[in-house]
């Protein structure tokens, strides 16, 4: 009796004789390795080569400084509330007199640590935010590194140089083609 | 005493041919190690080592150095002597073996002087391969059986039946090309294809076996059983770790090497290519008799360098596509397949020469002749 009609009859034959004179079922099993030695290869050398980035990529956080060079964050902790992943730890902190220049407004974070071990990238920071001050960048990663504790980032990392110059280097830089292409590819979504 | 005559040797061109010969088979085995990986890597989508140096070129050297600094590591109740020994042996008689290969004809200096591109010129070069060859196998045994492991043992074990297994369709194989070349010389034998046929086309199932026996012989997949991680750990080098370790791999990639060394020359021309009468003539006509004589030496031996890295990427091909057989499948095809298929190939070969007559009887071999002399007769 069958149990389902899926049942498939398999009939033991004896082997020809090529078959069992292996070679043409070797030869064409090196045919198709040797289509492999010439195939294009998945391997991607890291550091120095990166996968193409979508423009809407969710990579390393920035706090943002505005036109002035003053810092938006005003240390209000809605992305720490928003975070999934509890990563952002902040301390607020009262702007002295003279300081109008660092801070946009009377209240500033004295610290601002983002666990990148924690942070998922999902960015309801950024969404979060009223002050438009924290960003995911699309074109920096965070690199790999040797300690847990260097993973946790802070201001000193975090928040945009003054210097316009000095910006690009952090983080996982991309190459001057990677960043055209990119250039280009976000030009053609906007 | 009279030392002259060791004098005159050790400082003669010779010795530094020889020199040559025992550096380049070292570090064409350095280097089988990387491209080992980078044909696996290739071959599976991957692009292999690439970190050390440019293109990964010094990857050998890393690993070097890792294997110089591990543990020397010897297990409890192992024969202390003869686990050193092994990997010794086995290294030895890998090495050997190039010995009497003959890496291109000869050199001419402007003295008179005539350098032969070959470490030792011996009339038996065909059996000395064959007989140091199968003396590696002891490096094996010895190494297996000292490890005092059982799983070692077993390895070394089936290498020893493997090797007796397949040596004797090899030699089978062997003696249909001895009756038509008519001399074991693996020089001659290189000389006599100058004619342009090429010993394969004489002996097209005798190649195909001496190429299943030469990778059992080595110890390459699909022949691995000695050292098959899957089923021995790592077969007769289990216990083995550091540079010991270092040599037993070491002298598979040599023996890679002069296996694919004895290929091309005994079935691929050895270092004679298509067109060099050609070219001999035409340089002979615009320059000098002893310039074309070199230039066509030295192009030669570029040409059996690239027959020889043809076939090693070849063992690498076949060992990166193919599985490992069975041990009863191996058995099977070494004496119900291959053993008769050579006593097949020598009855055919004789039948052959009996109608058509063999290569000997075109090239008196018998008289030591100058190489431009060789060259005439082989030219006709």
């Amino acid at each position: 009796m069958r149990l389902t009609n899926r049942a498939k009859h398999l009939e033991k034959k004896p082997m020809t004789l090529a078959e069992r004179a292996y070679l043409p079922a070797i030869l064409t099993g090196m045919g198709i390795t040797l289509k492999h030695f010439f195939s294009k290869k998945a391997t991607i050398r890291y550091p120095e080569e990166l996968r193409p980035i979508a423009p809407t990529f969710r990579g390393l956080h920035v706090l943002k400084r505005d036109e002035q060079g003053r810092e938006r964050c005003t240390a209000c902790g809605l992305c720490a509330v928003a975070c999934p992943a509890e990563a952002i730890t902040m301390v607020a902190g009262e702007r002295k007199k003279g300081e109008q220049n660092l801070y946009r407004e009377e209240k500033y974070a004295i610290s601002y640590e983002i666990n990148m071990l924690r942070c998922i990238f999902c960015g309801l920071c950024e969404e979060a935010c009223p002050k438009a001050a924290i960003y995911l960048q699309a074109d920096k990663m965070a690199p790999p590194r040797f300690e847990r504790d260097e993973f946790i980032y802070g201001k000193d990392r975090l928040v945009e140089p003054v210097d316009p110059n000095a910006r690009s280097k952090r983080g996982i830089q991309l190459t001057a083609e990677q960043a055209e292409a990119l250039a280009r590819r976000m030009a053609g979504v906007e | 005493m009279d030392f002259s005559a060791l004098t005159s040797f050790v400082i003669s061109w010779q010795s530094l041919v020889i020199l040559a010969v025992f550096g380049i088979s070292l570090l064409i085995a350095t280097y089988s190690t990387y491209a080992e990986r980078v044909v696996a890597a290739f071959l599976q989508d991957r692009v292999g080592p690439d970190r050390a140096g440019p293109y990964g070129l010094l990857q050998p050297l890393a690993d070097a150095v890792k294997l110089f600094t591990k543990e020397e590591f010897f297990p409890a109740g192992a024969n202390r002597g003869l686990f050193v020994f092994g990997p010794c042996l086995a290294m030895t008689t890998a090495l050997m073996a190039s010995a009497v290969i003959p890496f291109g004809n000869t050199l001419l200096l402007g003295n008179g002087e005539v350098v032969r591109l070959q470490a030792i010129e011996v009339n038996i070069g065909m059996l000395y391969v064959f007989g140091v060859v199968s003396l590696g196998v002891y490096g094996l045994m010895i190494g297996g059986w000292a490890s005092n492991n059982k799983f070692s043992l077993l390895g070394a074990i089936r290498a020893a039946a493997q090797a007796v297994s397949y040596e004797l369709a090899m030699g089978m194989a062997l003696i249909a090309l001895l009756m038509v070349t008519g001399t074991l010389s693996l020089r001659q034998i290189a000389l006599q294809q100058y004619d342009g046929l090429w010993n394969i086309v004489y002996q097209p199932l005798g190649f195909i076996i001496f190429c299943v026996c030469a990778f059992a012989e080595t110890n390459r997949t699909p022949f691995d059983l000695p050292e098959c991680e899957t089923e021995l750990v790592g077969g007769y080098h289990t216990e083995y770790s550091s540079m010991k370790m270092g040599l037993y791999l070491f002298a598979e990639y040599i023996n890679v090497f002069v296996a694919s060394a004895v290929m091309s020359t005994l079935y691929f021309g050895g270092f004679s290519f298509p067109g060099e009468h050609l070219l001999y003539n035409y340089l002979t006509a615009s320059q000098s008799e002893l310039f074309a004589h070199n230039v066509v030496t030295i192009l030669g031996t570029v040409t059996l360098f690239a027959k020889i890295f043809f076939f090693i990427f070849f063992f690498m091909w076949v060992r990166w596509t193919l599985p490992r057989f069975r041990y009863d499948q191996l058995m099977r095809l070494g004496w119900t397949m291959l053993f008769p298929l050579a006593i097949l190939n020598i009855i055919l070969t004789g039948a052959f020469i009996l109608f058509f007559g063999n290569k000997e009887a075109k090239l008196d071999v018998s008289k030591e002749a100058a190489p431009t002399e060789i060259r005439t007769v082989a030219r006709r």
